[in-house]
């Protein structure tokens, strides 16, 4: 495996694991720390034995945002030509599920990074939070038009006008996150989600992650014919013979991921 | 480092002694958010095993220093600022939580008493909901607790009569664990913390923690959560002595962990 800086990453039962790794700066975000997220999760996205990748961070905090000892000297044609969003971009294209396992703070960029994640599982204590506005900002990498998205409008821009922290409840209570587990067995939850589906088709995972996808952008009627597309594909797919063959049995389906 | 407070580590024991005694250890600002500092230190200091508060002089706490209020003081501020988070330490807090009522606990000195998970009482010692008194309502989280404690009817009565709850009766209500008295207090009391400190201190937060997740969850959502815990409880160290003692039929000896 390539050797990363500001990342840890291993590999277990199927499960390509991506840990933010500056504990110390309760890992914030910089430049390189971003690309290398992303080139990490290329790299399982490629790698025929990752089914799915979880990311989580090292120590207290899954990330406080982005850095800003970084970004204080930033001007706007530096940005327009650095383009460094287009990092984010690539998140979107991953294919297989991307489990967001979060504890401590979830502010700013690392806010943002959980809302690039398809699952989201989070440790009690958890704060999320926006707190842009306070630095004369805004979020930058998909925070206004993902969180919309997914809480409305009304919510969206109470959270990011107020910066105000949301505690992992409430996150819950609003469909941000899929589920609130104690600190201690966060990692042991994350672990039994990510075998979960990795034990799903994964052929079946990926194009319904990719028809999910596209109903937040397609009309109702667009999003229903890329569905139908998706679904025929998956009749030319072994696992779909091997998952009916199975139900007809009675057994156990044997899946292979083709 | 603390002006309003004491703060005391005896044999796995954080004493926090509210430390005005001319005023009846009565609350400012500044103690909330010293209290409020000491209860996050004695949480995340692994030799604390057990947190006793208790007040310095003849009272445990009269309640908000009403000297500095004045017609310009906005009540509901105070509250967000500097009770709110101070309460909100003490609920969050997984480490046992003893009030010693050594003398009054009137006002926001017996919400403080109610924010902690043991009530013991000298006998000269009394709690009152005096808010009514002066027109307003029981608060920091004073209400909250109470209900609890002692159902609708009590809270109501006790708030509205604004009363003087004595050891026997409080006993009789469930507000206090044990009455203890005036001349040995002192001892009992950290006697009593003794005893708590010697119990598996994690079980002991996780009890707390389950006790609170009751009260927002299903019982399909309980059965799940009280599953999990159990797991993290089978995994401590306290968990093993308890087996290994039960087995080698002895007394386990349990280190918190």
């Amino acid at each position: 495996m390539p050797a990363f800086t500001f990342i840890e990453i291993t590999m277990d039962s199927g499960i390509g694991y991506i840990y933010l790794n500056r504990p110390r700066q309760y890992n914030s975000l910089n430049r390189a720390m971003v690309r290398e997220i992303v080139q990490a999760m290329e790299m399982f996205d490629r790698d025929e034995h990752v089914q799915v990748i979880v990311l989580a961070g090292n120590g207290k905090a899954f990330s406080s945002g982005a850095d800003i000892d970084e970004m204080a000297v930033d001007n706007t044609i530096r940005l327009e030509l650095l383009n460094q969003f287009a990092d984010w971009d690539r998140i979107g294209q991953i294919k297989k599920p991307i489990i967001g396992s979060v504890k401590g703070f979830v502010f700013g960029g690392g806010f943002e990074l959980a809302l690039c994640c398809d699952v989201l599982i989070a440790a009690e204590g958890t704060e999320f939070s926006f707190p842009e506005i306070n630095l004369g900002v805004m979020p930058g990498a998909g925070g206004t038009q993902r969180l919309t998205k997914l809480v409305g409008r009304t919510k969206a821009l109470e959270w990011i006008w107020s910066a105000a922290r949301i505690t992992a409840d409430e996150a819950l209570a609003y469909g941000v996150i899929n589920k609130v587990v104690q600190p201690e067995i966060l990692i042991e939850e994350t672990h039994k989600t990510a075998m979960m589906l990795a034990q799903k088709p994964a052929l079946a995972l990926r194009l319904i992650k990719e028809a999910v996808n596209k109903a937040v952008d397609y009309s109702l009627y667009e999003g229903m014919q890329f569905e139908r597309k998706n679904f025929y594909v998956l009749f030319s797919s072994e696992d779909q013979k091997e998952g009916m063959q199975a139900f007809v049995e009675k057994r156990q389906a044997n899946f292979k991921g083709r | 480092m603390f002006e309003t407070i004491q703060y005391e580590l005896k044999e796995s024991v954080a004493y926090i002694s509210l430390n005005r005694p001319d005023t009846l250890n009565a609350f400012t600002a500044q103690m909330n958010h010293e209290i409020r500092t000491a209860v996050k230190q004695a949480s995340t200091d692994d030799s604390v095993r057990c947190i006793v508060l208790r007040g310095e002089g003849r009272a445990f706490c009269s309640g908000q220093d009403l000297s500095v209020i004045d017609e310009d003081t906005k009540l509901g501020d105070i509250l967000t600022d500097y009770y709110g988070p101070m309460v909100q330490q003490l609920h969050s807090c997984e480490k046992p939580i003893i009030a010693a009522v050594n003398g009054a606990a009137a006002g926001a000195g017996f919400s403080l008493a109610l924010a902690a998970d043991f009530r013991v009482m000298a006998e000269k010692s009394f709690f009152m909901n005096a808010f009514i008194h002066v027109g307003l309502i029981p608060d920091s989280g004073n209400l909250y607790y109470l209900k609890r404690l002692v159902g609708d009817a009590k809270a109501l009565e006790i708030s509205v009569l604004g009363q003087r709850i004595k050891p026997d009766e409080a006993k009789q209500l469930g507000l206090t664990t044990a009455v203890y008295s005036n001349e040995t207090f002192e001892e009992d009391v950290h006697t009593f913390a003794q005893q708590i400190v010697q119990l598996p201190t994690k079980a002991i937060g996780l009890i707390k923690r389950n006790i609170k997740a009751a009260e927002h969850l299903k019982f399909e959502d309980f059965l799940t959560y009280e599953a999990q815990s159990q797991s993290i409880a089978g995994a401590t160290d306290d968990h093993q002595e308890g087996m290994k003692a039960f087995a080698e039929k002895r007394q386990p000896q349990f280190s918190g962990q």
